[in-house]
C-alpha cells in the first residue's frame, strides 16, 4: 500500500492531534510559572511542590488508590465467576437473563447507577445497620459492582475463544475440576484478567459520578476534590496534579501491553 | 486365506440385517475364550430431538487396533467421548476391564485419549504437558522426571522437551500429543482422527509409526477416523457407522471383499453396483437377471436369498479384465464402450459406458512396460471376472 503511504501518514497526524491535543497542552501548562492558567510565564515546576504540600488532594489521591485498587481487584474475582458461569456452564435456566443482566450496567447511565446504589445503601442501613454510614466502603462496593461487568465480558470473550478442547485433555489426563481451574483455565485467561484488573483500575480512578452519590462526607476521592476545585476557577496545581496521573496511566498501560503480548506469545 | 474362512464373514454379511448376533458369531473363532476388555452395551446418546447414537452394542477385545469408520456426523465422535466419559449414554452402559463406567468422570477412568487438534498446553513446554497427567496422580518428582524422558525417547523427541509447542511443527505436535496420552499407562487409548491434520507424506510415516508403538505397549487402541484408507492400514478391525448405527464390524480384507450392504461398499473403496433379480438360487451359486448390465451375473460363494428377490451386486473396479476379444464365457460378460482413461501410473482407470447406459469403473495394473494390448478412447470392449469376484447385497 505504499499508494497511500501520505494519505494514511495525514490521517494517522490528524487522529492522534484530536486525541492528543488538549492533554500536550496540559502537560505544557502543568509547568508554567504564572498563576493564570491562560498565560505563559516561562518554565518552572512550582505547582509541583505545591500540589506535594496540599494535604487535602494528598489525601483524596491516597483514597482513590486504596478504593481503585481494592474494587479492581474484587470486580476481577467476582467478574471471572460471572464470566465462567456464561461461557461454561451451557444453557442453564436463566442463563439469558443473567447474561443481560450482567453487561446491563455497561450501558445504564451513571446517574441511576449512583442513585439506585446510595437507595440501596441507605435501606440497608435502615435494616441491618450496615454499611453504617457512607464513605470508602460503600465507594468500594460500588465500584466493584459496575466494574465487575466490564471484566465479565472480557473473561467470557477469552474463554469462548479458548479451546475448550484444552479443559477436556486435561480432566482426561486426571485433572479434577478443581485443579483444572488452577493448572489450565487460569493460566490460559490471565491476559484476560490483566486486562480486566487495569481496566477496573481505571474506571474507578476515574469515577466521579457514583462517587458523588455514595460517598460520605470526609471521604472525597481525586476526581471529586478536582471537579470541587475546578469549580472555583482552574488552577495550575490542577494541572500538575492531571501530568501525574497521566503518567502514572500510561506507565500502566504501557507495562499491561507489554504483558499482554508476552502472554500472547505464549498461548497462540 | 482358505475358503472355509472366506466364507464365514460372507455368510454373516448375507444375513438381510446384519444384527449384532451375527458379528460375535463371526467374531468366536478369533476372539474364543476371550472376553471383551471394551464392552459396549445398548448404548445410545440423544441430544435433544437428535439421536448420536443409536441401540449401539460393540465389544472390543485386549491389544485390538479397533477403527470406528464413518462419515461426519455418523456418530463415531460421540461414541468414542461416552468412552472417555465426556458424556454420559443416555441409555445402556459401558464397561471397561469388567467395570461398569456409568457415573465415573473422565478423571477417574483408565482410559487416555489423543485429541484431533492435540490439545496441548499452550503455556507449558513439552516435557511439562507429558508430565501432567503423572504428576495429577502424585507420582514422585523422579520417577516422572525418567518416565517422561523415556517416552520422549519413544516418540523420537528426545531433544525437544524444553520447547512450547508453538515451537514444534505438526508431526511433532502429534506425537507429544500422543505421548501425553500414552504416558500414564493407560489401559485403553482413544484416538480422534490421529493423523489428520498431517500432510500425505508424514502420515504415512507416522500410520506405521503408530502400529508399532501399538504392539510394542499391547495396549487396545481405539481409533475414530473419517479415511478410510487411514482405516485400513492402522486397524485389525474396523466398525463401519452410519446415523448412529454400527453398520458392520469386521477385519480390514472381508470389510472390503465381503461388505454387508450397499453403504458399507460404495464407502470403502470404490465399487461398481448392479441391480438385478434372483432368477436361480442353488445351494451355492446363484444367478441373478440385471437388466442393468445386460447379462446374467453369476455368484457362486453362499448366499441366502430367495429367487424373484431384487438384489444388488456389488463389484470392484480390480475385479474386472478387460478385452477386446470376447471371452469363452457368457455369464459375467458385459461389452461397452471406453469413454474415459484415466492413467495413474501405478495402474490405468477405465470408464467403460454399456449399452444401458451404465458405466462401469475398471482398473487395471500396469504390470508391463508396454502392454500387449493397448486400450484407447472408443474402443468396444468386453468387461468379465469371475464367479467369486463378485459379492451380492441383500440391504
Amino acid at each position: 500500500m505504499k499508494r497511500n503511504g501520505y494519505f494514511l501518514k495525514i490521517t494517522a497526524g490528524l487522529g492522534f492531534l484530536f486525541l492528543y491535543a488538549p492533554i500536550i497542552a496540559l502537560i505544557v501548562y502543568s509547568f508554567n510559572r504564572s498563576k493564570l492558567v491562560t498565560v505563559w510565564g516561562g518554565w518552572s515546576l512550582k505547582w509541583y511542590s505545591e500540589l506535594f504540600k496540599n494535604a487535602q488532594i494528598i489525601d483524596a489521591a491516597m483514597l482513590s488508590l486504596k478504593i481503585a485498587l481494592i474494587s479492581a481487584t474484587v470486580a476481577v474475582v467476582l467478574g471471572t465467576m460471572a464470566g465462567m458461569a456464561l461461557s461454561r456452564f451451557g444453557a442453564f435456566r436463566g442463563r439469558m437473563w443473567m447474561s443481560g443482566f450482567i453487561t446491563a450496567p455497561l450501558v445504564m447511565p451513571e446517574v441511576i447507577t449512583g442513585l439506585s446504589l446510595l437507595l440501596l445503601f441507605v435501606a440497608l442501613e435502615a435494616t441491618f445497620g450496615w454499611p453504617a454510614g457512607r464513605g470508602s466502603t460503600t465507594i468500594i462496593i460500588a465500584h466493584s459492582t459496575f466494574c465487575m461487568a466490564y471484566v465479565a465480558v472480557i473473561v467470557q470473550s477469552r474463554l469462548s475463544s479458548m479451546d475448550e478442547t484444552l479443559e477436556e485433555a486435561a480432566m482426561d489426563l486426571g485433572a479434577k475440576p478443581s485443579s483444572l481451574f488452577f493448572l489450565v483455565t487460569l493460566p490460559l485467561i490471565t491476559p484476560a484478567l490483566i486486562s480486566g484488573w487495569l481496566l477496573s483500575f481505571t474506571l474507578s480512578l476515574d469515577d466521579l459520578v457514583i462517587a458523588s452519590f455514595v460517598s460520605g462526607p470526609g471521604n472525597s476521592t481525586l476526581p471529586m476534590v478536582i471537579f470541587s476545585k475546578v469549580r472555583l476557577g482552574v488552577t495550575p496545581e490542577v494541572n500538575a496534579l492531571a501530568t501525574i496521573m497521566i503518567a502514572i496511566v500510561a506507565l500502566g498501560v504501557v507495562v499491561a501491553m507489554l504483558q499482554l503480548r508476552r502472554k500472547d506469545r505464549i498461548s497462540s | 486365506m482358505t475358503s472355509t474362512q472366506l466364507i464365514e464373514p460372507c455368510v454373516a454379511a448375507t444375513v438381510v440385517t446384519p444384527s449384532p448376533t451375527a458379528d460375535s458369531e463371526a467374531l468366536a473363532d478369533k476372539y474364543a475364550g476371550q472376553t471383551p476388555f471394551v464392552s459396549i452395551q445398548n448404548v445410545s446418546k440423544t441430544f435433544g430431538d437428535f439421536t448420536a447414537v443409536d441401540n449401539v452394542s460393540l465389544d472390543i477385545y485386549q491389544s485390538e487396533l479397533f477403527c470406528l469408520l464413518g462419515g461426519s456426523g455418523c456418530g463415531k465422535s460421540t461414541l468414542l467421548r461416552m468412552l472417555a466419559g465426556f458424556e454420559e449414554p443416555s441409555q445402556g452402559k459401558i464397561l471397561i476391564d469388567g467395570v461398569d463406567m456409568t457415573g465415573i468422570p473422565p478423571w477417574d477412568r483408565p482410559v487416555n485419549m489423543m485429541f484431533q487438534s492435540y490439545a496441548l498446553f499452550p503455556h507449558m513446554n513439552v516435557a511439562d504437558n507429558i508430565a501432567f497427567g503423572l504428576k495429577r496422580e502424585g507420582v514422585p518428582r523422579d520417577e516422572v522426571k525418567e518416565r517422561v524422558a523415556k517416552m520422549l525417547e519413544l516418540v523420537q523427541l528426545g531433544h525437544l522437551g524444553k520447547r512450547k509447542p508453538d515451537q514444534l511443527s505438526g508431526g511433532q505436535r502429534q506425537r507429544v500429543a500422543l505421548a501425553r496420552a500414552l504416558i500414564k499407562r493407560p489401559k485403553l487409548l482413544l484416538l480422534d482422527e490421529p493423523l489428520g491434520a498431517l500432510d500425505r507424506k508424514l502420515r504415512e510415516e507416522t500410520q506405521f509409526e503408530l502400529i508399532n508403538i501399538q504392539e510394542s505397549l499391547g495396549v487396545t487402541f481405539v481409533v475414530v477416523t473419517h479415511d478410510q484408507e487411514e482405516a485400513m492400514t492402522l486397524a485389525s478391525r474396523i466398525g463401519v457407522m452410519d446415523q448412529g448405527i454400527i453398520v458392520q464390524t469386521d477385519e480390514p480384507h472381508d470389510m472390503y471383499e465381503f461388505p454387508s450392504s450397499r453403504f458399507v461398499a460404495e464407502f470403502i473403496g470404490s465399487v461398481n453396483i448392479f441391480e438385478g433379480i434372483v432368477t436361480e438360487d442353488e445351494r451355492d451359486s446363484v444367478r441373478i437377471n440385471s437388466r442393468e448390465a445386460g447379462c446374467t451375473l453369476a455368484v457362486n460363494h453362499g448366499i441366502s436369498c430367495a429367487p424373484h428377490q431384487h438384489v444388488h451386486v456389488a463389484l470392484r473396479p480390480e475385479k474386472i479384465r478387460i478385452s477386446h476379444s470376447h471371452p469363452d464365457q457368457q455369464e459375467n460378460c458385459i461389452s461397452g464402450v471406453i469413454e474415459e482413461i484415466a492413467y495413474m501410473g501405478s495402474l490405468s482407470s477405465f470408464r467403460v459406458k454399456l449399452a444401458s447406459g451404465k458405466e462401469i469403473r475398471v482398473t487395471r495394473p500396469n504390470t508391463d512396460r508396454r502392454m500387449a494390448e493397448r486400450f484407447t478412447w472408443e474402443d468396444k470392449v468386453f468387461l468379465f471376472w469371475d464367479e467369486d469376484s463378485s459379492v451380492v447385497l441383500t440391504s
